[in-house]
């Protein structure tokens, strides 16, 4: 079974084009000095993809290392609870570090080894992203430094040593409001200083092309193994998939292999914080427009005058202004939908799943279990949906505490 | 003619090398800009690079970014950016004004909207730092029609055929980013960047300016020996931080002095490009 090149779906209409575009989206945004370098990953990428001894040492390493594939749950004791739809739960949370985001760093550590390259960096913001670039550095035994947010060192620190151990050097950024954006930049200053050893390891759907396509091809192993597994299942295909937006790569893993059923209804859920209304949030979908950032044009949340504004979720892992091009794409085409959900919301999902299934789910992936209580209301009992638990919420507990003003 | 072609002309006539300085707009603080502007004409820059301070300036350095910082924070924009130029035009119609900034304030005015205000305000160039040719046509082209240059930037890693392509997109003059780095880097190769220069130049009639990583009038006199043009912004930029309010137009005006000095006593007229 050869991991990535299934056909692309034709709704996905072949995109993005050769210059990165999602329509009016994506591209590639930044400073002379890496258009080389993104040219040189963009063939080394599109000429590996076909390649089936790459794809095979993929393919091995998604079964034996990340554990793929992952179960898809019935979530039959809480969709009996909502009293609508049956609910299941892709449980990207069982794979190897807790989170989808290894299923993207396994396929671009393989490739930056293959480059010849010997350092790989990254952005973080929940740690995850940190984390599972941390373990794929150790296993290929590549040089790793991680940029994380000073605020976000703080409110995740068990990721922060969980990336010490794994032998990552992780940088604290002090710059602007030392959350994920500001990593981002971090981690593009220094890949255009050391662009001749370095891979950028980018997490999410964003930056420059090829990113959003690349990290979007590795994670559609999630929608592949979904969509087999629902036919399995239940002989027909999902209503509904919701995941959880913030860069959106779980989101679009998911997404992507269903885009030519049509039938299917795809909602993004974003973070809508403390309430679209009170402007501290993190849903540039739900609330932004269009501009530049990262290398790409998308939806960010910015004022007037075009500078990034702070962003505001409970989650860390969502709070992020902009988001992937291909999903400001799906938004425009009406393809997907996306809604956010408000702290309070998520922090209720997490509860409620917790309590009914004992699957602690992570923050972020709480985000798309309460717009899934919603959803199963209103579909009812013929219902049914498939919600990608994109995370666990181990990472979390110390935040919910806090939260509930339990100190541990 | 803009007046960049106009100072190039001139200094090319005289066998002389330009001097730009870089300064973010509004630090450290918006009141002192159009001074500072004045006081680094008066000590010999040729043509100025003012910066437009954004939230995530990715190319830049920590000196860079703390500017930024500090310009917004005392309530810097875009807007108000090209108010300054327009102030500073008052007292000196010939020094041309290069805009150096990031694409996202730019596409929130609107390309034709912020050339339109560019233009009136006495804006010469723009510099885009993440916005290569390939995505530029609809700012250049609003540019272009208001008789402004787009300025483009040159790095180590370009090859050969992409620097014919971005200087048949360029305007004024070209940027040759000296090294692999932000602003503000330290290790300037100068022999790596006189053969850079020497091949770009084999490429296109424009004149080259060259920045990244000149902090002092040695550096300066070295690279003045193959470039048009001598971009220094980090040093200065730094240097009007360390002097504070009060001292900062003298500050500038002392460094940029220095920066002349040393490459007006560089080279002897026959190492210098003929022209």
């Amino acid at each position: 079974m050869a991991s990535i090149p299934d056909p692309v779906p034709a709704a996905a209409g072949g995109l993005p084009d050769a210059r990165g575009h999602f329509g009016r989206f994506g591209g590639r945004f930044v400073a002379e000095t890496l258009m080389a370098p993104l040219e040189a990953l963009t063939e080394a990428y599109e000429r590996h993809l076909r390649d089936p001894a790459f794809l095979s040492e993929l393919d091995r390493d998604l079964a034996h290392y990340v554990g793929r594939p992952t179960p898809l749950y019935h979530a039959e004791r809480w969709s009996r609870r909502l009293g609508g739809a049956r609910i299941y739960l892709k449980r990207e949370d069982l794979t190897h570090t807790g989170a989808h985001k290894i299923n993207n760093t396994v396929g671009q550590a393989l490739l930056a080894r293959r480059m010849g390259k010997t350092r790989v960096i990254a952005e973080t913001g929940a740690g995850q992203h940190g984390v599972a670039t941390a373990t794929v550095a150790a296993r290929l035994g590549l040089r790793c430094v991680v940029y994380m947010g000073e605020v976000d060192v703080e409110r995740q620190a068990i990721n922060v040593y969980r990336m010490r151990l794994l032998g990552a050097e992780v940088v604290p950024v002090r710059s602007g409001s030392r959350t994920l954006k500001d990593a981002l930049n971090e981690a593009l200053r220094d890949w255009v200083t050391h662009v001749d050893d370095t891979f950028y390891i980018i997490g999410t759907v964003a930056g420059p092309h090829p990113y959003p396509a690349m990290v979007r091809d590795f994670q559609c192993v999630i929608g592949r193994e979904a969509r087999r597994q629902i036919l399995e299942a239940e002989g027909r295909l999902p209503d509904a998939l919701v995941a959880c937006v913030g860069g959106g790569s779980n989101a679009i893993g998911l997404f992507h292999p269903f885009l030519d059923d049509r039938e299917v209804a795809l909602w993004g859920v974003e973070g809508a914080g403390e309430g679209i209304g009170t402007g501290r949030h993190a849903a540039p979908l739900s609330a932004g427009r269009p501009g530049v950032l990262h290398g790409n044009r998308t939806y960010l949340m910015q004022d007037a005058d075009g500078q990034i504004l702070e962003t505001h979720s409970i989650s860390a892992g969502l709070d992020y202004p902009g988001v992937g091009p291909e999903h400001a794409w799906l938004k425009e085409s009406g393809r997907a939908r996306y809604v956010a959900v408000t702290d309070e919301e998520a922090l209720e999902a997490f509860h409620d799943l917790t309590r009914t299934e004992g699957i602690l789910p992570a923050l972020e992936s709480s985000h798309a279990l309460a717009w899934a209580m919603r959803l199963a209301r209103e579909l009812g009992p013929d219902g049914l949906i498939v919600v990608n638990l994109s995370g666990r919420g181990d990472k979390d507990v110390h935040t919910v505490a806090r939260r509930e003003g339990i100190t541990l | 003619m803009n007046r960049i072609d106009r100072r190039f002309e001139t200094l090319r006539a005289a066998g002389r090398r330009a001097l730009v300085p870089y300064l973010t707009a509004g630090d450290p603080d918006p009141a002192l800009t159009v001074p500072l502007l004045h006081a680094v004409v008066e000590a010999g820059a040729d043509l100025i690079e003012l910066g437009v301070p954004f939230s995530d300036p990715m190319a830049d350095g920590p000196v860079i970014q703390a500017a930024c910082e500090r310009a917004l924070g005392r309530g810097m924009s875009l807007r108000r950016t090209l108010e300054l130029v327009a102030r500073f035009r008052e007292d000196d119609a010939a020094t041309p004004v290069v805009l150096m900034g990031y694409l996202n304030p730019i596409e929130a005015m609107g390309c034709e909207a912020f050339a339109a205000a560019a233009a009136e305000a006495g804006v010469d160039g723009v510099l885009t730092v993440d916005m290569p040719p390939e995505e530029g046509e609809a700012l250049g082209a609003a540019l272009r029609a208001r008789g402004l240059h787009p300025v483009y930037l040159l790095a180590p890693t370009t090859p050969s055929d992409r620097i014919r392509r971005i200087c048949d997109a360029a305007g004024g003059f070209v940027y040759y980013v000296s090294l692999k780095g932000v602003t503000g880097s330290d290790a300037l190769d100068t022999e790596a960047v006189a053969r850079r220069v020497a091949a770009i130049r084999r490429q296109t009639t424009l004149p080259i300016g060259v920045g990244f990583g000149i902090r002092d009038g040695a550096s300066a006199a070295r690279v003045a020996c193959f470039a048009d043009a001598v971009i220094v912004g980090s040093a200065l930029v730094r240097r009007v931080a360390e002097a504070g309010p009060q001292r900062a137009v003298a500050a500038a005006r002392a460094l940029v002095a220095e920066l002349r000095a040393a490459m007006d006593g560089a080279c002897v007229q026959g190492e210098a490009r003929a022209g």
